[in-house]
């Protein structure tokens, strides 16, 4: 009997262990980049857009990346919402057969997982095929690739969460399944749907590889389409990568607003999630 | 006739709903095929300069010689992301079987929020901290052992993965657990066995298929992840005879060079090839996982 307890005790303390590692990693990382972060960090940082010598650790900003990660985010997210609510709408099980659902899941499973960086390479490809060069246009199309995937398959699982007698209690009312669709279904899933475009953003703005080469880099804040525009992942990383400490500590200024946005989008989320649900029905 | 004309609106309305449904998936598929053909198309002219196996199992990596070995790239991705998996997955599973069956509900909750912010982080910030904090302890590591390392090594890469895929899995294998019947539970623990006894005979027995599938989709996930290994991970092609040497894995490859492609011949293809690869491993992983899952799917519907 002792034996047996001390084997529960042991596993019972890796598991404390492993959980603290767990709250340790996102401790150490939001207290190393706020640290780093806040020390470069000032008004002129976020208001200004770099100066001639920045990158040498000369005065100026990186409003270019804030302004442009903000404008490829919009973007994306709006074109990948027009996309992704009407896929997983079409996805419920009353609309279509059921291998064909099942199918369409597979794929944007598959696509789910396809790493960023060969939506940068295939998109850079296209652009290329079109002759455009790296601008704002083709860093939104290649983030609403990436995106598409996720916020579907996020929007389905909400979806599908809804009950099935709900709706055939409004079919029964003598509803068309279009009717059924937006004014039971939607209003039943908001919360999930609202929680799938914030999964979507975060995955969005944070990722890097995928406008490496699509979206350029510029020191200016983009005025049409066609021009390069600037990101605050890719701000980050090239920054980190020169060997002057005052603009290494610059890529921690950035990384820490970049932190910031998608904190506050989550919990943004968290609140509008806990403020629609107390309409649904379970 | 109002009525009559309000039916038909209705009626053309529910068509154009089931219409537009209809066309938004195929347009979905028609998406995916188009992305999968325009890599394959790329990737297509590598074959006539050189074999496949050439382009698989050769080590030599000499663009101006049109020399295009993917070997040290693939297995420098295979050894970051085991390395990864060796760290991320003990952690992964006991924190989830904590949180799964022993925490509160109230507790079960504060964590899943850190969790959740924790997935949200973006890459090149794990990939910064990486720089700060991992990189200078492997190389103090490396000093302790005797062995004299830059700190950008393979091991660096295995620990920045683990840390970015472990909220990943954790929340997957936290769902899974939380899907096995109570009942069963109480069935074991009502044979006199203890807590600890009913998750390692029981729980975890009933539960295997999803974690497993939890682990490849942390395993596809860490696969393809570029910007954070790309900063730790040191770059250097040549094959890492230890944890403590420099790798350079196939996303980072893709990263670092295709902005130079155009004026190598034949450079475009062999890294589109790359992409391909990563693809196509990364789609096998999410095949297995998805077909495990819908099945856990199904039988708990039942």
């Amino acid at each position: 009997m002792k034996s047996r307890k001390l084997e529960e005790n042991i596993f019972k303390f890796l598991m404390a262990v492993s959980l603290f590692l767990v709250f340790l990693a996102l401790a150490g990382i939001v207290l190393v980049v706020a640290m780093k972060g806040l020390s470069s960090l000032n008004l002129s940082m976020i208001t200004q857009t770099p100066k001639g010598g920045y990158y040498l650790g000369k005065e100026g900003g990186i409003a270019n990346a804030i302004i442009g990660s903000l404008y490829l985010i919009a973007g994306a997210t709006i074109l990948s919402l027009i996309v992704s609510l009407p896929v997983a709408l079409a996805l419920q099980k009353d609309y279509l057969s059921r291998r064909f659902a099942d199918f369409t899941r597979l794929v944007l499973d598959i696509l789910w997982g396809t790493p960023s960086i060969v939506y940068g390479a295939f998109g850079f490809v296209i652009m290329v095929y079109f002759g455009l060069r790296a601008s704002l246009l083709g860093g939104i199309i290649v983030l609403t690739l990436l995106m598409i995937p996720i916020m579907s398959r996020a929007m389905d699982e909400a979806i599908r969460l809804v009950p099935f007698e709900l709706k055939e209690m409004s079919y029964a009312l003598g509803t068309t399944k279009i009717e059924t669709t937006l004014a039971v279904v939607l209003r039943q899933a908001f919360p999930g749907l609202c929680t799938a475009v914030i999964l979507a953003f975060g995955r969005g703005i944070g990722d890097a590889a995928s406008i490496l080469f699509t979206a350029g880099y510029t020191d200016e804040i983009p005025r049409s389409l066609l021009d390069p525009v600037a990101s605050l992942p890719l701000a980050v990383f090239f920054q980190a990568g020169t060997p002057v400490p005052e603009v290494q500590a610059r890529a921690f200024a950035a990384a820490l607003i970049l932190l910031f946005i998608v904190m506050i989008i989550n919990i943004i989320a968290r609140i509008l999630g806990w403020r629609f649900s107390k309409n649904i029905v379970r | 006739m109002f009525k009559g004309d309000l039916l038909k609106k209705r009626q053309i309305k529910e068509f154009l709903a089931l219409f537009s449904g209809r066309f938004v998936l195929i347009f979905i598929n028609t998406l995916a095929f188009l992305i999968f053909c325009g890599l394959l198309l790329k990737a297509k002219p590598i074959l006539h300069a050189i074999s496949i196996s050439d382009l698989l199992f050769s080590s030599s990596w000499h663009p101006m010689k049109s020399e295009f070995g993917l070997f040290v790239f693939i297995i420098s991705t295979l050894e970051v992301t085991m390395l990864a998996m060796v760290i991320a997955i003990p952690v992964c599973l006991l924190a989830a079987i904590y949180l799964s069956e022993y925490a509160g509900r109230c507790f079960r909750e504060f964590a899943r929020l850190i969790i959740d912010i924790l997935a949200g982080i973006p890459s090149v910030v794990y990939g910064l901290c990486g720089v700060l904090v991992i990189v200078p302890f492997v190389r103090a590591i490396g000093d302790f052992a005797g062995i004299s390392t830059t700190g950008y090594s393979l091991l660096s890469g295995g620990l920045v993965l683990a840390v970015m895929v472990i909220p990943f899995i954790i929340s997957i294998s936290v769902e899974v657990l939380r899907m096995v019947p109570q009942p069963i539970r109480e069935c074991a623990l009502a044979l006199g066995a203890t807590k600890w006894e009913t998750i390692k005979y029981v729980v975890l027995k009933k539960a295997r298929r999803g974690l497993l599938a939890a682990v490849v989709l942390g395993v596809a996930r860490a696969f393809g992840e570029t910007m954070a290994v790309l900063m730790v991970v040191g770059n250097v092609a040549q094959l890492p005879s230890s944890i403590f040497d420099p790798a350079y894995p196939l996303p980072a490859l893709i990263a670092n060079n295709y902005g130079e492609v155009m004026s190598i011949p034949l450079y475009d293809a062999a890294l589109m090839s790359a992409a391909l690869i990563l693809m196509f491993i990364v789609a096998i992983f999410s095949l297995t996982a998805h077909y495990t899952l819908s099945r856990i799917g199904e039988t708990i519907e039942r």
